[in-house]
């Protein structure tokens, strides 16, 4: 059994015909102790779908319209409030993307820790699990960091004490939103390869969401693509790597800076993500792909299962004698396309 | 610290120093002759001659202050023209009733205006919030003297459920205490309010429910410690206001606090008395803001180290 399942997810916010959909038909799969990274622009509905996971999401204005959320086979959304609590941290737990404003500034360290085990492991709250879990969160000299408060920290040693509160009641998913969006690059490597190694030293699920292509290869096992409230593609994270086959997946690789390869210039995607409420007829991505069909415009794809594990959202993904549209992609004004290329590398959403 | 804690020091003296100087310039602008308060308008020009050499009365208004303020530094507030009691005897011996009226309506103002603050916040925009929100308009508008006959008429008078005035035992605390209460709840309950629905759209309340805490735990652990750090500025700020209404409604319910002390020393023309309960009033603000800073301290730990 796997150890999370959505299936066909619907969240919207608001109600009634004003209603704007942001997540739409989302289904994903998770084995235990796998790594699965959710990879998109900002706005493209992937924190909203890493919130739900646990139901954290504000409701109202959010509301849960339709699909299913199987934890270890029990369905999330149809949860007592009693249940939905041991679920949280009990099950899964997360580490969100802005480590300082996630912890509560008015608690040392060591209490916000505790206060987790307290709920869930009570047995184990004590001191010495505290410094334990520091520990394991890389975080040096832990018996003094006990006493600290938030703001005493930097923000790479605020994320590790929020991984170490994650850890704490010994979830069997983590879900990791943007975890090093807000630290400097420097951090961000270390994060990801703490969150990695501790994947594989505690056994346990990741649910990686990240606008950062460049940092599936070293965590991910599998890869969901997003755009605009809808999965457009998910493979395996090597095979997605070297061969993307969605064109937006391929426009995304295009804007990631590699090291080993030999193209020189990065293009940024053209236009923006369209706003919630305003997604396009058709193929949500074709005003801004490169390959549109004049059937783009018309009739929404569906998600195809095209080779083994690979799925895409795209009847031209193997469309290589098409004509390729110059149109969207060229007569972009510059200054446009290099906003985009900013916003795109910015904070994430908000 | 230490250096924070003597210029916070010498604020204070300073700022009781500067109240006792001004109280005393305006009740020397008060018109008439004191020694005639004293003796009464019958007095002979002798008594009325002895009463003026023996507080002073026509020294030079320079030299008199010297006096007053000498006297104050060495812990001596005077007696009062009036019943020769010692100030400081006479403060003292009200201070209980007050301190007890002001226990109960605290004790009130956090069993309702906190837990008010909090549920509305969390429900915000239901019924039960909107509700609230008129109630509590109506509350803060109110003035201290009316709401307190009112609710003396309706319900001591009329409908008997409490004792009409004086201080015999708890119960007649019951209605004076509710009275100063329901001036601020309404005021606080809305600033808890505005402050918690702020605090809950954070991250880290975000983060608290992640964890799998209690909904009563988010709100009254997590949520309503880092509300209250706006509100208690304002708290240490309102107390001098709060004293004003202490005044009315002593006076209303005959309760023999300070409140009425004061009233009464201005009634009786009393500068020694008057200056007293002025003076008091001063430690009492003064003294409030120090345990606001040092609650501030407590409660939120960005501010020890912070400056």
């Amino acid at each position: 059994m796997p150890l999370l399942e959505i299936r066909n997810l619907q969240i919207d916010f608001g109600r009634g015909p004003s209603a704007l959909r942001a997540v739409d038909g989302v289904s994903l799969t998770l084995e235990p102790g796998k790594a699965l990274c959710l990879v998109g622009e900002s706005g493209s509905g992937k924190s909203v779908t890493a919130l739900s996971i646990a139901r954290l999401l504000g409701s109202p204005p959010a509301r849960y319209a339709g699909g299913e959320i199987l934890l270890e086979g029990r369905d999330v959304l149809r949860m007592r409030a009693a249940e939905l609590r041991s679920v949280r941290g009990g099950v899964v737990s997360y580490v969100f993307q802005e480590p300082g404003a996630s912890l509560n500034p008015v608690f040392r360290i060591g209490n916000q820790i505790k206060e987790a085990l307290k709920l869930h492991r009570p047995e184990a709250a004590t001191d010495a699990e505290v410094v334990r879990l520091l520990k394991l969160a890389g975080i040096p000299a832990p018996e003094a960091r006990i006493r600290n408060y938030p703001h005493e920290m930097s923000g790479g040693m605020q994320q590790r004490a929020m991984i170490a509160m994650a850890l704490a009641p010994q979830p069997k998913l983590l879900v990791a939103d943007e975890p090093t969006t807000a630290l400097d690059v420097t951090i961000q490597a270390q994060i990801i390869e703490l969150l990695s190694r501790l994947q594989e030293q505690l056994g346990m699920a990741i649910l990686l969401i990240t606008h950062n292509l460049g940092i599936v290869g070293d965590i991910a096992d599998d890869v969901a693509v997003m755009y605009a409230g809808q999965i457009v593609e998910t493979a395996p994270a090597g095979e997605l790597l070297k061969r993307p086959l969605h064109p937006y997946t391929q426009a995304l690789m295009n804007s990631v800076p590699s090291l080993d390869s030999e193209v020189q210039r990065l293009t940024a995607i053209p236009g923006a993500v369209p706003r919630l409420g305003a997604f396009p007829a058709g193929c949500r991505f074709h005003p801004r792909c490169a390959r549109a069909q004049a059937e783009c415009s018309q009739k929404q794809p569906v998600l195809v299962e095209v080779e083994p594990r690979r799925w895409v959202r795209c009847p031209f993904w193997n469309a290589t004698g098409l004509n390729i549209n110059p149109g969207t992609a060229r007569q972009q004004d510059p200054s446009q396309v290099l906003g985009q290329a900013l916003r795109s590398g910015g904070r994430g959403e908000r | 610290m230490l250096t924070r804690f003597l210029n916070r020091f010498i604020w204070s003296v300073l700022t009781l120093v500067g109240t006792a100087v001004l109280t005393f310039f305006l009740l020397n602008a008060v018109p008439g002759d004191i020694a005639k308060v004293i003796a009464g308008s019958k007095a002979s020009p002798e008594v009325i001659q002895e009463i003026h050499a023996r507080y002073h009365l026509d020294d030079p208004w320079w030299e008199r202050l010297g006096l007053y303020l000498g006297r104050l530094a060495r812990g001596d507030l005077g007696h009062s023209y009036v019943t020769d009691q010692p100030v400081l005897e006479a403060i003292l011996m009200r201070l209980p009733t007050t301190a007890a009226l002001a226990s109960v309506a605290g004790v009130m103002w956090m069993v309702i205006a906190v837990p008010l603050g909090v549920l509305t916040a969390r429900f915000s925009g239901s019924w039960f919030d909107r509700l609230t929100l008129v109630v509590a308009t109506l509350s803060l508008s109110l003035p201290a003297f009316w709401l307190a006959r009112m609710l003396q008429y309706w319900l001591s008078y009329k409908l008997a459920w409490f004792p009409v005035a004086t201080f015999q035992s708890v119960r007649h605390l019951l209605l004076p205490a509710a009275t100063l209460a329901i001036l601020s709840i309404g005021y606080y309950a809305r600033l808890i309010h505005t402050n918690m629905v702020e605090v809950l759209e954070s991250p880290y309340i975000r983060a608290v429910r992640a964890k799998g805490a209690s909904e009563t735990r988010v709100l009254f652990k997590h949520a309503l410690r880092n509300a209250v750090i706006p509100v208690l500025t304002i708290l240490g700020m309102d107390v001098a206001a709060m004293l004003g209404g202490v005044l009315f409604i002593e006076n209303v319910f005959a309760l023999p606090g300070i409140g009425t002390l004061a009233v009464q020393s201005v009634y009786n023309l009393d500068p020694p008395m008057i200056m007293g309960t002025v003076l008091f009033s001063g430690v009492l603000v003064v003294g409030a803001n120090w345990v606001v800073d040092l609650a501030y301290g407590w409660i939120d730990p960005r501010i020890k180290t912070g400056s």
